[in-house]
C-alpha cells in the first residue's frame, strides 16, 4: 500500500438474502455488537436472485470488496435459490480469475438468521483483509 | 417525475444517540427525486404515521423512504400508512439505520455517513419501484400439526375447537410424547397421565381431527394457506379396522427382550406391542427389526392367535397426501446422549459420570419411569442393577446443560424444578432415604416454583450441594460420586445407590431435515428460530408455519400448552379469512423477448412456470415461451438471474432497481477523490 493510502477506508458491499443474513444482521444489531462501518447492503430476496454482473456492476462503481452472503446449504427459505448462487459462484469464480480480479475481494459465505456473531466476524475479517489490500484501483481506473 | 418522500426516525434515542439525524434528512432533500424529506422521534407512533401521510397529501409524493429500523419490523406499519394516504404501498421502502447502523456503530460521523448512503441507495430503488397489487389466493381451511405431544395435542384441540379439520401426524405409534412419560408433574403433584389421557382421548374422538400415529411427514411444498404435504403411514403390519386392541398378541409374542422405548430401556417389549397401557390408539405395531416373522420368515403367532385376523403382514408403507392451509410445528424434544459415543458431533458426551457403563446411572425420564405407577417397578423405587431400594440417591443437575466445551451453551430451564420434585417423590417413598443434590444454581423460575424446591428442602430435607461432580466410579457395590461443595470450600463424596442426571433438553435428532423440507429457520442447536424473539414467538419466519412446545427452546408443561394454543388460535386468524393477499413480489415473463429455452423453469425450486404456447389466429402454435403462476411463486428470484435473454424479472427486486442500488452505493465524488 502506497504513503497516499494511509488511512484508507474500503467500500464494502454485500449483497445478502432477506431470510438468513438479513435477519442474521438484524440480530446482530438486537444484540448491540459492534463491527466497522464500511459495508452497505444490497437486500435480496435469495442468493438465487444473484446476478454475477452485478458483482462486476460493484466494482466498476467503485467497491474495493463485494459480499455475497445466504442460508447454509440446506437452509434456503425458497429450497435450493443458494444452491444456484453456489453454483454459479463456483464458475464465476474462475472467470474472474481468468480476466485478473483479484479473488480475496470476493467473499461469499452462509449466514443464518441466528447467526448475528457470525455476520459480524465476517464483516470484520473482509474489511480488515479489503483494507490491507488497499483500494481496489486497477479496476475502478478501467471503468472511469 | 419522481417526487419522493423521506422520513428519518429517531428512534427515540436509539438511532439519534449515533446518527445526527437531522443532517440525514437535509442532505437526503437534496438528493435528485426527493421532493420532501424531514425527521421525528418515532415514525412508527401514531403522530409520526401521520406525519408521512399528510406529507404524501400536501407534496403530492409518488415515493416514500422510511429510514429507521429493519423493514423485518415495520415495513408492513409504513407500507400500510403510505396506503392510508392513497399511495400504492409498494412504493414505500426502508432504509435500515438501526439494526445494520446505530445500533452496531459507535462513531457518529462514520454512521450518519452510512445512514445517508444507506438512504440514498434506497432513494435510488424507489425511484425505479412501481404500484403493485396483492396476489389473491384462495385458503384451504385445514391445518397440519406435527407433533403429538402435549403442545401438539393442545394446538390440534384448539383448532378442532374452533371448526377447522385438523391432521395430527405423530412418528411414534402412539400420541402422548414425553408427558405420557411423566409420573407426577411440578408444581402440584398431580399425575401427569391422569390430566393427559383425558386430552388424548378427546383427540381420537374429535370428529375434525384426523390423527395419523406412526407416521411421518415426508414432504411440504406450497405456501400460506395452500400447503401439499405428503405422509408416510409406516407400515404398522396391524389391520386397524381389523383390530379390536384386546392384546392376545402381546402376550403370546416369543420375542420379549427387546428394550422399552416407553420405559426408556428400563424394562422389555415384545416384538408386537402396545407402547403403554393407555396408548391412543390403543392397538399393537410390530417392531420389524426384532420380530422372527421379520427376520427369519417363521413363527407367526400373533397371527394365529388373533381373533379378528388383523395381522398383515404384508402391509406396506403408505403415501397419503394431504392440503392443509396452516402447520404447526410440535416436535418436541429429546435428551442430551451423555454416553461416550456422542452421536451428534457438535456435542461431547459425559463419559466421566458413567451413563451406560453402570445401570444405576440413570437419566431423569428414566427417573421419571422408576416413580411411575405404570413404570417397570410399578412406581417402587428400586435401582436397575439389583433392584435393591437405593438409600442414598443423587441428582446432577446441568449435565450438559450451560457448558461451552460440551456443545450447549443454553439453561434447559426445567431441570431445576423437575430434581426438586424428583427429590421430593423420592422422600415419599423412601422417608428414610437421603436425597443430595449437585447444583449450579437453582434457577426455578415460574408460578409456584420456587416455593416448591424450598419445599423440597425445608419439609422434605433434601441436601443441596453447590459444585460440580467430576467423577463417578463403582466402589464395592456403590457408586462414588466425587463433587465439590464450593459454599464450604471442600471436596466431597458421596457413596450413592442411584444417580439421576439432569441431562439437558435437545431437540429430536436429525428434526433439521423436517425443517429444510419445511423451510423454516432453526438455530445452531436446532431449536427452530421464532419470527421475532418478543412480538411473533410462536410464528416460525415462513408465513403460515406456526410453532409450539420444546422445538422452539426447553419448555415446561404450562409453557408449551401455552404456546401451543397461542400458535393455534395464530393459525385460526389464518384460516378465518375467505382468501389471502400475497406479496406481489413475484416474477413475471416480457413474452416479446422470452426464447423459450425454459431454463427458468428448470431452476424454479417452487414450480410455478409453466410453457406457454402462442398461438395464431388459426390457433397454430407459433412459439413457446415461459409463464409464471403468480399465486405459487415465491419470489427468490432465481429464474431471473439464469435467464439468458433478460426476459424475466422479478417485481420489487428487478434488476433495473438492483443496479440503480449498485450505482448509488457509493457516491461518485468519493471514488474520484480517492
Amino acid at each position: 500500500m502506497s504513503e497516499a493510502d494511509q488511512g484508507f477506508e474500503p467500500h464494502i458491499v454485500a449483497f445478502i438474502c432477506n431470510w438468513c443474513t438479513y435477519a442474521g444482521a438484524d440480530l446482530a444489531g438486537t444484540s448491540r455488537m459492534q463491527y466497522q462501518p464500511n459495508v452497505r447492503v444490497i437486500r435480496i430476496p435469495c442468493t438465487g436472485r444473484m446476478d454475477p454482473l452485478f458483482v462486476l456492476k460493484a466494482f466498476e462503481r467503485g467497491a474495493d470488496g463485494v459480499l455475497i452472503s445466504g442460508c447454509h446449504p440446506g437452509d434456503c427459505h425458497y429450497g435450493e435459490g443458494n444452491y444456484h448462487a453456489r453454483r454459479k459462484f463456483a464458475i464465476f469464480r474462475k472467470l474472474l480469475e481468468f480476466v485478473g480480479i483479484d479473488l480475496a475481494r470476493i467473499q461469499f459465505s452462509w449466514i443464518s438468521a441466528a447467526e448475528g456473531g457470525k455476520w459480524v466476524s465476517v464483516i470484520e475479517d473482509f474489511t480488515n483483509r479489503v483494507r490491507a489490500l488497499g483500494p481496489y484501483r486497477a479496476y475502478q481506473e478501467i471503468s472511469l | 417525475m419522481a417526487r419522493i418522500g423521506v422520513f428519518v426516525c429517531h428512534c427515540g434515542e436509539n438511532i439519534a444517540s449515533v446518527v445526527d439525524c437531522e443532517r440525514v434528512a437535509k442532505i437526503s432533500a437534496s438528493l435528485p427525486g426527493v421532493t420532501y424529506a424531514t425527521d421525528y422521534k418515532y415514525m412508527c407512533s401514531d403522530p409520526g404515521q401521520d406525519l408521512i401521510k399528510s406529507a404524501i397529501a400536501e407534496h403530492n409524493l409518488n415515493g416514500v423512504v422510511v429510514a429507521a429500523c429493519s423493514p423485518h419490523m415495520h415495513e408492513t406499519t409504513f407500507r400500510k400508512a403510505a396506503q392510508q394516504a392513497g399511495l400504492n404501498p409498494y412504493l414505500c421502502e426502508m432504509a435500515n439505520i438501526r439494526e445494520h447502523c446505530s445500533w452496531v456503530h459507535d462513531d457518529h460521523e462514520k454512521a450518519t455517513q452510512k445512514a445517508i448512503d444507506l438512504v440514498r441507495i434506497m432513494v435510488e430503488k424507489v425511484r425505479r419501484n412501481h404500484p403493485l397489487e396483492p396476489v389473491r389466493v384462495s385458503v384451504t381451511k385445514r391445518a397440519l400439526v406435527i407433533g403429538g405431544g402435549i403442545a401438539g395435542i393442545q394446538a390440534a384441540l384448539d383448532m378442532a375447537n374452533g371448526g377447522i379439520e385438523v391432521v395430527l401426524v405423530e412418528k411414534e405409534p402412539s400420541i402422548g410424547g414425553h408427558m405420557a412419560q411423566l409420573s407426577e408433574t411440578f408444581p402440584t403433584l398431580d399425575c401427569s397421565q391422569c390430566i393427559l389421557t383425558p386430552k388424548m382421548v378427546e383427540v381420537a374422538q374429535h370428529p375434525n381431527i384426523k390423527l395419523y400415529t406412526y407416521s411421518e411427514v415426508e414432504n411440504v411444498s406450497g405456501f400460506v394457506g395452500n400447503f401439499k404435504v405428503t405422509v408416510r403411514k409406516k407400515a404398522r403390519s396391524v389391520n386397524m379396522e381389523l383390530c379390536n386392541g384386546c392384546g392376545l398378541c402381546t402376550q403370546k409374542c416369543p420375542s420379549r427382550k427387546i428394550p422399552n422405548e416407553f420405559d426408556r430401556g428400563l424394562s422389555n417389549r415384545s416384538a408386537i406391542y402396545i407402547p403403554f397401557p393407555q396408548a391412543i390408539p390403543n392397538k399393537p405395531v410390530i417392531d420389524r427389526d426384532h420380530c422372527i416373522h421379520f427376520k427369519t420368515g417363521k413363527c407367526g403367532v400373533c397371527e394365529k392367535v388373533c381373533g379378528t385376523k388383523a395381522i398383515d403382514f404384508d402391509q406396506q408403507d403408505e403415501l397419503v397426501n394431504e392440503e392443509v392451509g396452516a402447520i404447526v410445528v410440535a416436535t418436541g424434544y429429546d435428551l442430551y446422549n451423555i454416553s461416550m459415543d456422542q452421536p451428534n458431533d457438535k456435542l461431547e458426551g459425559y463419559g466421566e459420570y458413567g451413563y451406560g457403563k453402570y445401570p444405576d446411572v440413570i437419566d431423569g425420564l428414566q427417573f421419571e419411569r422408576l416413580l411411575s405407577a405404570t413404570g417397570p417397578t410399578g412406581g417402587k423405587i428400586l435401582r436397575p442393577s439389583d433392584g435393591k431400594e437405593p438409600k442414598n440417591v443423587v441428582f446432577i443437575s446441568c449435565v450438559g446443560s450451560r457448558h461451552n466445551a460440551k456443545g450447549i451453551t443454553y439453561c434447559s430451564k426445567i431441570c431445576c424444578t423437575y430434581i426438586a420434585k424428583h427429590g421430593m417423590l423420592y422422600k415419599h417413598k423412601v422417608p428414610d432415604g437421603n436425597a443430595y443434590v449437585f447444583y449450579m444454581d437453582v434457577r426455578t423460575s415460574g408460578k409456584r416454583f420456587d416455593e416448591f424446591w424450598r419445599r423440597a428442602v425445608e419439609e422434605d430435607g433434601l441436601v443441596y450441594l453447590r459444585g460440580r461432580v467430576s467423577k463417578i466410579y463403582e466402589q464395592d457395590g456403590h457408586l462414588i460420586v466425587k463433587g465439590a461443595d464450593t459454599l464450604s470450600g471442600v471436596a466431597v463424596e458421596v457413596e450413592a445407590d442411584l444417580v439421576v442426571l439432569a441431562t439437558a433438553i435437545v431437540p429430536q435428532p436429525n428434526i433439521e431435515k423436517l425443517f429444510q423440507n419445511l423451510g423454516i429457520s432453526y438455530d445452531e442447536y436446532n431449536f427452530v428460530t421464532e419470527a421475532h424473539p418478543k412480538l411473533r414467538p410462536v410464528e416460525s419466519s415462513t408465513a403460515g408455519i406456526f410453532l409450539a412446545g420444546a422445538c422452539h427452546s426447553p419448555k415446561d408443561i404450562p409453557e408449551s400448552v401455552a404456546q401451543a394454543s397461542a400458535a393455534a388460535s395464530k393459525a385460526l386468524i389464518l384460516l378465518s379469512k375467505p382468501e389471502l393477499e400475497r406479496e406481489p413480489l413475484v416474477a413475471k415473463v416480457n413474452e416479446a423477448t422470452c426464447i423459450g429455452c425454459f431454463y427458468c423453469l428448470r431452476a424454479c425450486p417452487a414450480k410455478a412456470i409453466t410453457e406457454k404456447e402462442i398461438k395464431n389466429r388459426a390457433g397454430e402454435v407459433l412459439r413457446k415461451v415461459s409463464e409464471v403462476n403468480p399465486s405459487v411463486c415465491t419470489g427468490c428470484g432465481t429464474c431471473v438471474s439464469v435467464c439468458f435473454s433478460n426476459s424475466i424479472d422479478l417485481e420489487g427486486f428487478t434488476d433495473e432497481q438492483i443496479y440503480a442500488e449498485i450505482n448509488s452505493v457509493i457516491e461518485r465524488m468519493s471514488v474520484i477523490q480517492q
